[in-house]
Protein backbone atom coordinates (compact mmCIF):
# COMPACT_ATOMS: atom_id res chain seq x y z
CA UNK A 1 0.00 0.00 0.00
CA UNK A 2 2.69 2.44 0.89
CA UNK A 3 4.69 1.94 -2.17
CA UNK A 4 1.51 2.93 -4.40
CA UNK A 5 0.72 5.77 -2.26
CA UNK A 6 4.30 6.92 -2.95
CA UNK A 7 4.13 6.90 -6.88
CA UNK A 8 1.05 8.52 -6.43
CA UNK A 9 1.73 11.56 -4.29
CA UNK A 10 4.88 11.90 -6.57
CA UNK A 11 2.99 11.82 -9.62
CA UNK A 12 0.43 14.02 -8.48
CA UNK A 13 2.56 16.45 -6.95
CA UNK A 14 6.64 15.90 -6.94
CA UNK A 15 6.99 15.21 -10.54
CA UNK A 16 4.21 17.13 -11.76
CA UNK A 17 3.79 16.57 -15.57
CA UNK A 18 2.87 20.05 -16.75
CA UNK A 19 5.13 21.70 -14.54
CA UNK A 20 7.67 19.59 -13.41
CA UNK A 21 8.16 17.55 -16.72
CA UNK A 22 6.89 19.49 -19.18
CA UNK A 23 4.82 17.24 -21.40
CA UNK A 24 1.21 18.09 -22.27
CA UNK A 25 2.16 21.78 -22.20
CA UNK A 26 -0.03 22.48 -25.44
CA UNK A 27 -3.15 22.04 -23.60
CA UNK A 28 -1.77 23.57 -20.47
CA UNK A 29 -1.39 26.88 -22.45
CA UNK A 30 -4.41 25.98 -24.97
CA UNK A 31 -7.11 25.09 -22.96
CA UNK A 32 -6.24 26.68 -19.48
CA UNK A 33 -8.36 30.20 -19.81
CA UNK A 34 -11.72 29.06 -18.65
CA UNK A 35 -11.93 26.54 -15.47
CA UNK A 36 -14.75 24.46 -17.13
CA UNK A 37 -12.78 23.33 -20.42
CA UNK A 38 -9.77 23.08 -18.22
CA UNK A 39 -11.34 20.98 -16.41
CA UNK A 40 -12.98 19.14 -18.80
CA UNK A 41 -9.81 18.35 -20.66
CA UNK A 42 -7.78 17.63 -17.80
CA UNK A 43 -10.28 14.38 -16.60
CA UNK A 44 -10.50 13.80 -20.43
CA UNK A 45 -6.44 12.76 -20.62
CA UNK A 46 -7.19 11.41 -17.07
CA UNK A 47 -9.07 8.79 -18.66
CA UNK A 48 -7.51 8.22 -21.61
CA UNK A 49 -3.81 8.23 -19.56
CA UNK A 50 -5.29 5.46 -17.60
CA UNK A 51 -6.98 3.43 -20.31
CA UNK A 52 -3.94 3.61 -22.93
CA UNK A 53 -1.74 2.50 -19.99
CA UNK A 54 -4.09 -0.25 -19.36
CA UNK A 55 -3.92 -1.28 -23.21
CA UNK A 56 -0.12 -0.57 -23.69
CA UNK A 57 1.25 -2.21 -20.82
CA UNK A 58 -0.27 -5.85 -21.90
CA UNK A 59 0.81 -5.83 -25.18
CA UNK A 60 4.39 -4.72 -24.50
CA UNK A 61 4.78 -7.12 -21.84
CA UNK A 62 3.24 -10.08 -23.44
CA UNK A 63 3.65 -9.29 -26.97
CA UNK A 64 6.39 -6.77 -27.93
CA UNK A 65 8.89 -8.44 -25.27
CA UNK A 66 8.11 -12.12 -26.06
CA UNK A 67 9.05 -11.57 -29.71
CA UNK A 68 12.12 -9.22 -29.44
CA UNK A 69 10.17 -6.52 -30.67
CA UNK A 70 10.61 -3.87 -28.49
CA UNK A 71 11.84 -1.66 -30.47
CA UNK A 72 8.75 -1.12 -32.44
CA UNK A 73 7.11 0.29 -29.16
CA UNK A 74 6.92 4.41 -29.82
CA UNK A 75 4.95 3.17 -33.79
CA UNK A 76 2.88 0.55 -31.94
CA UNK A 77 1.98 2.80 -28.98
CA UNK A 78 1.28 5.97 -30.71
CA UNK A 79 -1.08 3.65 -32.84
CA UNK A 80 -2.66 2.21 -29.82
CA UNK A 81 -3.61 5.32 -28.33
CA UNK A 82 -5.19 6.89 -31.37
CA UNK A 83 -7.17 4.06 -32.33
CA UNK A 84 -8.45 4.05 -28.68
CA UNK A 85 -9.30 7.62 -28.62
CA UNK A 86 -11.51 7.02 -31.95
CA UNK A 87 -12.78 3.76 -29.84
CA UNK A 88 -13.26 5.52 -26.81
CA UNK A 89 -15.28 8.26 -28.93
CA UNK A 90 -17.58 6.23 -30.89
CA UNK A 91 -18.42 3.93 -27.64
CA UNK A 92 -18.97 7.16 -25.58
CA UNK A 93 -21.26 8.92 -28.23
CA UNK A 94 -23.43 5.61 -28.68
CA UNK A 95 -24.14 4.71 -25.35
CA UNK A 96 -23.06 7.75 -22.62
CA UNK A 97 -24.17 11.18 -24.84
CA UNK A 98 -23.99 12.71 -21.61
CA UNK A 99 -20.30 11.79 -21.20
CA UNK A 100 -19.65 12.30 -24.74
CA UNK A 101 -21.22 15.93 -24.05
CA UNK A 102 -18.88 16.60 -21.50
CA UNK A 103 -15.58 14.74 -22.79
CA UNK A 104 -16.01 14.24 -26.29
CA UNK A 105 -15.10 17.62 -27.51
CA UNK A 106 -11.62 17.30 -26.29
CA UNK A 107 -10.62 13.83 -27.26
CA UNK A 108 -9.55 14.44 -30.77
CA UNK A 109 -7.17 16.82 -28.95
CA UNK A 110 -5.49 14.08 -26.95
CA UNK A 111 -4.29 11.70 -29.75
CA UNK A 112 -1.40 14.32 -30.39
CA UNK A 113 -0.25 15.36 -26.75
CA UNK A 114 2.75 14.18 -25.34
CA UNK A 115 1.40 13.35 -21.80
CA UNK A 116 -0.39 10.53 -22.98
CA UNK A 117 1.94 8.93 -25.03
CA UNK A 118 4.85 9.98 -22.45
CA UNK A 119 2.89 8.74 -19.38
CA UNK A 120 2.82 4.81 -21.33
CA UNK A 121 6.60 5.28 -22.07
CA UNK A 122 7.40 6.47 -18.56
CA UNK A 123 5.71 3.57 -17.08
CA UNK A 124 8.11 1.16 -18.52
CA UNK A 125 10.82 3.55 -18.48
CA UNK A 126 10.39 3.47 -14.33
CA UNK A 127 10.17 -0.51 -14.39
CA UNK A 128 6.49 -0.97 -13.20
CA UNK A 129 4.28 -3.63 -12.39
CA UNK A 130 0.63 -3.50 -13.91
CA UNK A 131 -0.78 -2.27 -11.10
CA UNK A 132 2.41 0.70 -10.39
CA UNK A 133 1.55 1.49 -13.85
CA UNK A 134 -1.82 1.90 -13.67
CA UNK A 135 -1.35 4.01 -10.64
CA UNK A 136 1.38 6.39 -11.61
CA UNK A 137 -1.22 6.78 -14.83
CA UNK A 138 -4.52 8.00 -12.95
CA UNK A 139 -1.81 9.99 -10.02
CA UNK A 140 0.05 11.95 -13.53
CA UNK A 141 -3.62 12.47 -14.88
CA UNK A 142 -4.81 14.13 -11.12
CA UNK A 143 -1.62 16.07 -11.30
CA UNK A 144 -2.41 17.63 -14.98
CA UNK A 145 -5.94 18.19 -13.91
CA UNK A 146 -4.58 19.71 -10.31
CA UNK A 147 -2.14 22.06 -12.54
CA UNK A 148 -4.69 22.67 -15.12
CA UNK A 149 -7.23 24.06 -12.53
CA UNK A 150 -5.15 25.91 -10.55
CA UNK A 151 -3.10 27.83 -13.68
CA UNK A 152 -7.01 28.91 -15.18
CA UNK A 153 -7.28 30.46 -12.14
CA UNK A 154 -3.92 32.18 -12.01
CA UNK A 155 -4.83 32.97 -15.83
CA UNK A 156 -8.27 34.95 -15.05
CA UNK A 157 -5.93 37.05 -12.68
CA UNK A 158 -3.07 37.78 -15.51
CA UNK A 159 -5.43 38.32 -18.26
CA UNK A 160 -7.25 40.36 -16.49
CA UNK A 161 -4.60 42.89 -15.56
CA UNK A 162 -3.64 46.06 -17.64
CA UNK A 163 0.04 46.43 -16.35
CA UNK A 164 1.75 44.21 -18.78
CA UNK A 165 4.14 45.50 -20.85
CA UNK A 166 3.77 45.51 -24.48
CA UNK A 167 6.13 42.98 -25.71
CA UNK A 168 4.96 40.52 -22.58
CA UNK A 169 1.14 40.85 -23.59
CA UNK A 170 -0.34 37.17 -24.70
CA UNK A 171 2.60 34.29 -24.54
CA UNK A 172 5.04 35.53 -22.77
CA UNK A 173 3.06 36.88 -19.83
CA UNK A 174 1.51 33.47 -19.65
CA UNK A 175 4.93 31.88 -19.55
CA UNK A 176 5.80 33.71 -16.88
CA UNK A 177 2.79 32.93 -14.97
CA UNK A 178 3.44 28.95 -15.34
CA UNK A 179 6.72 29.54 -14.26
CA UNK A 180 6.07 31.05 -10.82
CA UNK A 181 3.65 28.18 -10.87
CA UNK A 182 5.91 26.00 -11.50
CA UNK A 183 8.35 27.64 -8.33
CA UNK A 184 5.43 27.13 -6.30
CA UNK A 185 5.47 23.26 -7.23
CA UNK A 186 8.91 23.17 -6.18
CA UNK A 187 7.77 23.64 -2.72
CA UNK A 188 6.45 19.71 -2.87
CA UNK A 189 9.84 18.34 -4.06
CA UNK A 190 11.01 16.71 -0.41
CA UNK A 191 7.47 15.80 0.58
CA UNK A 192 7.42 12.23 -0.12
CA UNK A 193 10.53 11.39 2.03
CA UNK A 194 8.93 13.41 4.72
CA UNK A 195 5.09 11.67 4.74
CA UNK A 196 6.80 7.71 4.15
CA UNK A 197 9.93 7.48 5.27
CA UNK B 1 0.31 28.82 -47.39
CA UNK B 2 -0.76 29.57 -50.93
CA UNK B 3 1.57 32.46 -51.41
CA UNK B 4 4.46 30.13 -50.29
CA UNK B 5 4.22 27.93 -53.39
CA UNK B 6 5.05 30.60 -55.36
CA UNK B 7 8.24 30.50 -53.74
CA UNK B 8 11.62 29.50 -54.88
CA UNK B 9 13.14 26.73 -52.70
CA UNK B 10 15.77 28.95 -51.43
CA UNK B 11 13.13 31.13 -49.92
CA UNK B 12 11.22 28.22 -48.62
CA UNK B 13 14.08 27.06 -46.65
CA UNK B 14 15.04 30.83 -45.32
CA UNK B 15 11.52 31.00 -44.58
CA UNK B 16 11.57 28.37 -41.34
CA UNK B 17 14.42 29.77 -40.05
CA UNK B 18 12.99 33.02 -39.22
CA UNK B 19 10.48 34.44 -40.64
CA UNK B 20 8.53 31.49 -39.50
CA UNK B 21 10.27 30.06 -37.24
CA UNK B 22 8.76 27.07 -35.89
CA UNK B 23 9.77 27.77 -32.01
CA UNK B 24 9.89 31.49 -31.55
CA UNK B 25 7.37 32.70 -33.95
CA UNK B 26 4.61 30.00 -34.54
CA UNK B 27 5.35 28.72 -31.20
CA UNK B 28 4.99 25.07 -31.96
CA UNK B 29 6.92 22.59 -30.26
CA UNK B 30 6.67 23.79 -26.85
CA UNK B 31 7.50 20.46 -24.98
CA UNK B 32 10.82 19.94 -25.83
CA UNK B 33 11.56 23.44 -26.09
CA UNK B 34 11.00 23.38 -22.27
CA UNK B 35 12.21 20.17 -21.52
CA UNK B 36 15.69 19.34 -23.19
CA UNK B 37 17.37 23.09 -23.06
CA UNK B 38 18.92 22.63 -19.58
CA UNK B 39 22.50 22.38 -22.20
CA UNK B 40 23.42 24.11 -25.08
CA UNK B 41 24.48 20.68 -26.47
CA UNK B 42 21.40 19.37 -25.70
CA UNK B 43 19.43 21.60 -27.53
CA UNK B 44 21.67 21.36 -30.81
CA UNK B 45 20.67 17.25 -30.26
CA UNK B 46 17.54 17.62 -30.07
CA UNK B 47 16.96 20.25 -32.92
CA UNK B 48 19.17 18.13 -35.10
CA UNK B 49 17.29 15.09 -34.01
CA UNK B 50 14.00 16.58 -35.24
CA UNK B 51 15.08 18.12 -38.07
CA UNK B 52 16.26 14.42 -39.63
CA UNK B 53 12.49 13.27 -38.64
CA UNK B 54 11.00 16.27 -40.41
CA UNK B 55 13.14 16.05 -43.82
CA UNK B 56 12.15 12.38 -43.96
CA UNK B 57 8.56 13.09 -43.44
CA UNK B 58 7.94 15.68 -45.33
CA UNK B 59 9.49 14.25 -48.03
CA UNK B 60 7.79 10.59 -47.98
CA UNK B 61 4.50 12.52 -47.50
CA UNK B 62 5.04 14.82 -50.02
CA UNK B 63 5.84 11.64 -52.39
CA UNK B 64 2.79 9.67 -50.90
CA UNK B 65 0.05 12.85 -51.11
CA UNK B 66 -1.84 11.15 -54.05
CA UNK B 67 -1.77 8.02 -52.66
CA UNK B 68 -3.05 9.14 -48.68
CA UNK B 69 -6.64 9.14 -48.97
CA UNK B 70 -7.72 12.75 -47.69
CA UNK B 71 -9.66 10.98 -44.66
CA UNK B 72 -7.22 9.18 -43.50
CA UNK B 73 -4.58 10.98 -43.62
CA UNK B 74 -3.69 12.10 -39.83
CA UNK B 75 -3.08 8.40 -39.26
CA UNK B 76 -0.82 7.84 -42.34
CA UNK B 77 1.00 10.58 -41.17
CA UNK B 78 1.51 9.59 -37.75
CA UNK B 79 2.75 6.20 -38.74
CA UNK B 80 5.54 8.06 -41.27
CA UNK B 81 6.67 10.20 -38.32
CA UNK B 82 6.64 7.64 -35.96
CA UNK B 83 8.49 5.38 -38.49
CA UNK B 84 11.76 8.01 -38.90
CA UNK B 85 11.64 8.79 -34.85
CA UNK B 86 12.30 4.95 -34.39
CA UNK B 87 15.18 4.88 -36.88
CA UNK B 88 16.41 8.28 -35.08
CA UNK B 89 15.93 6.41 -32.06
CA UNK B 90 18.20 3.80 -33.23
CA UNK B 91 21.01 6.16 -34.45
CA UNK B 92 21.35 8.40 -31.53
CA UNK B 93 21.66 5.33 -29.39
CA UNK B 94 24.24 3.98 -31.25
CA UNK B 95 26.59 6.62 -32.30
CA UNK B 96 25.60 9.28 -29.21
CA UNK B 97 24.83 7.43 -26.26
CA UNK B 98 25.07 10.31 -23.91
CA UNK B 99 22.53 12.45 -26.04
CA UNK B 100 20.15 9.71 -25.65
CA UNK B 101 20.29 9.60 -21.38
CA UNK B 102 20.35 13.41 -21.82
CA UNK B 103 16.98 13.65 -23.99
CA UNK B 104 15.51 10.16 -22.49
CA UNK B 105 12.00 9.89 -23.21
CA UNK B 106 11.57 13.29 -24.88
CA UNK B 107 13.24 11.53 -28.01
CA UNK B 108 10.54 9.06 -28.97
CA UNK B 109 8.29 11.98 -27.92
CA UNK B 110 9.26 13.25 -31.13
CA UNK B 111 6.61 11.87 -32.64
CA UNK B 112 3.71 14.03 -31.09
CA UNK B 113 5.92 16.89 -31.65
CA UNK B 114 3.50 19.70 -33.36
CA UNK B 115 5.98 21.20 -35.93
CA UNK B 116 6.72 17.48 -37.61
CA UNK B 117 2.62 17.46 -38.00
CA UNK B 118 2.08 20.57 -39.04
CA UNK B 119 4.74 20.63 -41.40
CA UNK B 120 3.09 17.50 -42.57
CA UNK B 121 -0.21 19.35 -42.64
CA UNK B 122 0.04 22.31 -43.95
CA UNK B 123 3.02 22.33 -46.07
CA UNK B 124 4.41 18.59 -47.31
CA UNK B 125 0.96 17.25 -48.53
CA UNK B 126 0.57 20.44 -50.97
CA UNK B 127 3.94 21.07 -52.50
CA UNK B 128 6.73 18.85 -54.20
CA UNK B 129 9.53 16.90 -53.00
CA UNK B 130 12.18 18.92 -52.95
CA UNK B 131 10.12 22.54 -51.75
CA UNK B 132 9.11 19.93 -48.78
CA UNK B 133 12.98 18.74 -48.39
CA UNK B 134 13.84 22.49 -48.23
CA UNK B 135 10.72 23.20 -45.55
CA UNK B 136 11.99 20.79 -43.56
CA UNK B 137 15.41 21.65 -43.59
CA UNK B 138 14.15 25.26 -43.15
CA UNK B 139 11.93 24.22 -40.28
CA UNK B 140 14.58 21.85 -38.62
CA UNK B 141 17.22 24.80 -38.64
CA UNK B 142 15.16 27.09 -37.10
CA UNK B 143 13.88 24.83 -34.41
CA UNK B 144 17.61 23.64 -33.73
CA UNK B 145 18.52 28.01 -33.50
CA UNK B 146 16.10 28.56 -30.99
CA UNK B 147 16.78 25.44 -29.22
CA UNK B 148 20.03 26.38 -29.37
CA UNK B 149 19.87 29.97 -28.08
CA UNK B 150 17.39 28.86 -24.84
CA UNK B 151 20.27 25.83 -24.42
CA UNK B 152 22.96 28.53 -24.47
CA UNK B 153 21.18 31.24 -22.05
CA UNK B 154 19.95 28.41 -19.54
CA UNK B 155 23.54 26.98 -19.44
CA UNK B 156 25.16 30.49 -19.12
CA UNK B 157 22.93 31.72 -16.43
CA UNK B 158 22.09 28.22 -14.39
CA UNK B 159 25.50 26.27 -14.72
CA UNK B 160 27.80 29.12 -15.59
CA UNK B 161 28.84 26.95 -18.46
CA UNK B 162 28.61 27.47 -22.48
CA UNK B 163 28.70 23.83 -24.56
CA UNK B 164 30.52 22.37 -21.89
CA UNK B 165 33.30 25.46 -21.09
CA UNK B 166 33.16 27.62 -17.83
CA UNK B 167 32.51 31.14 -18.77
CA UNK B 168 31.87 32.85 -15.34
CA UNK B 169 35.24 32.34 -13.83
CA UNK B 170 33.12 31.70 -10.86
CA UNK B 171 32.26 35.29 -10.83
CA UNK B 172 29.05 35.17 -9.75
CA UNK B 173 27.15 32.01 -8.33
CA UNK B 174 25.32 29.79 -11.41
CA UNK B 175 21.30 30.61 -10.53
CA UNK B 176 20.59 26.77 -10.82
CA UNK B 177 16.57 27.53 -10.72
CA UNK B 178 17.12 28.61 -14.30
CA UNK B 179 18.36 24.42 -14.80
CA UNK B 180 14.54 23.44 -13.36
CA UNK B 181 11.40 23.83 -14.84
CA UNK B 182 10.26 27.32 -13.58
CA UNK B 183 14.04 28.73 -15.53
CA UNK B 184 12.36 26.88 -18.61
CA UNK B 185 9.26 28.59 -18.89
CA UNK B 186 10.52 32.11 -17.54
CA UNK B 187 13.12 32.20 -20.43
CA UNK B 188 10.67 30.75 -22.81
CA UNK B 189 8.46 33.60 -22.01
CA UNK B 190 11.20 36.05 -21.94
CA UNK B 191 12.66 35.21 -25.73
CA UNK B 192 9.12 35.33 -26.96
CA UNK B 193 8.84 39.03 -25.92
CA UNK B 194 12.27 39.65 -27.14
CA UNK B 195 11.13 38.58 -30.61
CA UNK B 196 7.93 40.92 -29.61
CA UNK B 197 9.77 43.81 -28.57
CA UNK B 198 12.48 43.50 -31.45
CA UNK B 199 9.97 43.89 -34.71
CA UNK B 200 7.37 46.03 -32.79
CA UNK B 201 4.87 43.23 -32.57
CA UNK B 202 4.59 42.08 -36.35
CA UNK B 203 6.18 39.10 -36.41
CA UNK B 204 4.56 36.76 -33.83
CA UNK B 205 0.71 37.10 -35.37
CA UNK B 206 -0.57 34.62 -33.00
CA UNK B 207 -1.28 36.07 -29.74
CA UNK B 208 -3.15 33.45 -27.79
CA UNK B 209 -2.93 29.66 -27.49
CA UNK B 210 -5.32 28.92 -29.32
CA UNK B 211 -6.52 26.08 -32.47
CA UNK B 212 -5.12 28.45 -35.06
CA UNK B 213 -1.54 27.12 -34.56
CA UNK B 214 -2.89 23.76 -33.94
CA UNK B 215 -1.98 21.48 -36.98
CA UNK B 216 -4.68 19.35 -35.90
CA UNK B 217 -7.40 22.00 -36.42
CA UNK B 218 -8.86 20.73 -39.55
CA UNK B 219 -9.65 17.42 -38.24
CA UNK B 220 -10.88 18.54 -34.88
CA UNK B 221 -14.40 19.16 -34.77
CA UNK B 222 -13.80 21.67 -31.65
CA UNK B 223 -11.78 23.61 -34.12
CA UNK B 224 -14.01 24.61 -36.09
CA UNK B 225 -16.84 25.60 -34.01
CA UNK B 226 -14.49 28.05 -33.01
CA UNK B 227 -12.19 26.85 -30.13
CA UNK B 228 -12.46 25.74 -26.48
CA UNK B 229 -12.40 28.80 -24.86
Amino acid sequence: MKEFAIILVSAVLVNNYVLAKFLGICPFLGVSKKLDSAFGMSVAVTFVMALATAATWPIYTYVLVPRDLTYLQTIVFILIIAALVQFIELVLKRYIPALHRGLGIYLPLITTNCAVLGVTILNLDEGYNFAQSMVNSIGSGLGFLLAMVLFSGVRSRVDASATVPKSFQGIPITLIAASICSISFMGFSGIVDGLFK
Amino acid sequence: MSDLTKKSNWQVLLNGIIKENPTLVLILGTCPTLAVTTMAVNGIGMGLAAMVVLIGSNVVISLLKNIIPDKVRIPCYIVVIAGFVTIVQFLVKAYAPALDKALGVYLPLIVVNCIILGRAEMFANKNTVLASACDGIGMGLGFTLALFCMGSIRELIGNGTWMGYTITANLWDPVIVFLLAPGGFMVFGALIALVNFLTKGKAIKKKEFGCAGCPSASVCSVAQKGGCN
